[in-house]
């Protein structure tokens, strides 16, 4: 998977996450088109790094936004969740602000990106950590909502999806195979003409046809 | 649909967004810091004219005769090896992305330092004829440290902060560190004294104080707030 950066650069974050701390990124066993990908970012990020120590306000704006992915696999790696996650984002891209001068340009840049991350991560989680939480209340315990989906909610979708199987069944071929090609696998009028030998016009009609028999014989089970 | 790039973090872009334009508007040219190892030797370079300069107006004679005793000139070179060390370990660890084992290193010269002023004390009891320092003496031994340690201090934290301490407490335990030891060997020149017990005991009192006020109010001064605004 390619996470696009908002500023045109791709960025490869969720291997990013890891790593050691001392000072070199040494690319994991993941491949050598991983470790290709992160020598190519560090390279590209370390150079608008020292352009926006030159003042550069452009290269600066693409570096924080190229950081932005990084910082947030970064931060999950760490075990931020949810909005937290932004939160130190938002930490994290205050203080590159002000540490860019503590920036060696002869060194590598991710693993300063890291360190500062990371460190911002545990802030927040410490941070969390110290909130009072209740722990054995049983009134907060009854009034959680479970965001988990609702019992039966599965067997409910369950029994839809069979009703809609057996009524699709149910329809003469024509019309079957309109909606299952045109509707359930979204493929487009020609490429279900070519597939099925129908014209474009029958598979229109047919298609039309079929929703409306499904239309009726669905309402019908329902009611 | 939304793009790929606009779910990365689970959603909130537009903040990030705001706050990259607002630090790019705002972003004003800075110099790349000096290397940890160079801005150490600055600030040992301070602290070695405080030396040179105690040594013109006091003179090196009782100094050197001291130096001739074993114990009493390993404890010279431990306390200056630990100085030198632990200042650069402080600068080290004051930069973003810079392992924190290099906190380790200043502890060699550190048990040196100190085993050679504890074999201090063994000498007076295995020979009680030894001079002892009055109790005036004391206090003005602590005073000294206290004198030098200060503004040795407000260097070194002024010259941390410049950095980003992500460990300040580390950082500003490692300063202190370094301030008690470089101190301790300014002292070694104007201390009229063989180590006792009970000088040891001071010296030790004053060495903690020392680092306690670093890691205390350098935790602090180091924090979140310090790095180039």
């Amino acid at each position: 998977m390619m996470l696009a950066v908002p500023g045109g650069m791709p960025a490869r974050g969720w291997a990013l996450a890891s790593g050691s701390d001392r000072g070199v990124d040494t690319p994991r066993a993941g491949g050598r088109n991983d470790g290709g990908a992160r020598m190519a970012l560090e390279q590209e990020l370390a150079t608008l790094m020292t352009a926006a120590q030159g003042g550069d306000a452009a290269a600066y704006r693409a570096l924080l936004k190229a950081c932005l992915p990084v910082v947030s696999a970064i931060a999950r790696a760490q075990g931020v969740r949810g909005e937290a996650v932004d939160d130190v984002v938002q930490d994290a891209l205050m203080t590159i602000h002000r540490a860019r001068a503590s920036y060696d340009p002869a060194r590598p840049f991710l693993p300063w990106l890291r360190a500062i991350t990371q460190r911002r991560a545990i802030d927040r989680l410490r941070r969390a950590g110290r909130r009072p939480r209740e722990v054995n209340d049983p009134l907060a315990y009854e009034a959680e909502v479970d965001p988990g989906p609702a019992p039966g909610q599965g067997l409910e979708a369950r029994d839809r999806a069979a009703a809609l199987a057996r009524a699709v069944a149910a329809l003469p071929d024509g019309q079957r195979q309109a909606v299952e090609h045109l509707g359930l696998r979204e493929l487009s009028l020609d490429e279900t003409a070519a597939l099925t030998g129908r014209s474009k016009g029958a598979l229109k009609v047919n298609l039309h046809r079929a929703l409306k028999a499904l239309r009726a014989s669905l309402t019908q089970e329902r009611e | 649909m939304p793009g790929e790039g606009s779910n990365w973090a689970g959603g909130d872009l537009s903040r990030h967004e705001r706050l990259v334009e607002e630090l790019a508007g705002g972003l004003e040219p800075v110099r790349p810091l000096p290397a940890p190892e160079a801005r150490a030797a600055l600030w040992l370079g301070a602290t070695l004219v405080i030396g040179v300069v105690l040594a013109a107006w006091i003179g090196t004679g009782g100094f050197m005769l001291r130096m001739h005793v074993p114990d009493l000139a390993l404890a010279a070179v431990g306390a200056v090896l630990t100085a030198i060390t632990a200042a650069f370990a402080a600068f080290v660890t004051s930069v973003p992305g810079r392992s924190g084992r290099w906190a380790l290193l200043p502890l060699p010269p550190l048990a040196l330092w100190v085993g050679a002023s504890g074999l201090g004390c063994l000498r007076d009891w295995i020979a009680p004829g030894a001079d002892m320092p009055g109790e005036h003496a004391i206090t003005g031994c602590f005073s000294f440290l206290i004198c030098v340690s200060v503004p040795l201090s407000v260097l070194i934290v002024v010259m941390l902060r410049r950095a980003c301490p992500l460990r300040p407490n580390l950082t500003a335990a490692l300063g202190g560190l370094a301030v008690a030891a470089a101190a301790a060997a300014l002292l070694m020149p104007v201390h009229p004294h063989d180590a006792t017990a009970t000088d040891l005991l001071f010296h030790a009192a004053a060495v903690a104080i020392v680092i306690a006020a670093n890691g205390l109010a350098g935790g602090r001064l180091l924090g979140r707030d310090s790095g180039v605004g």
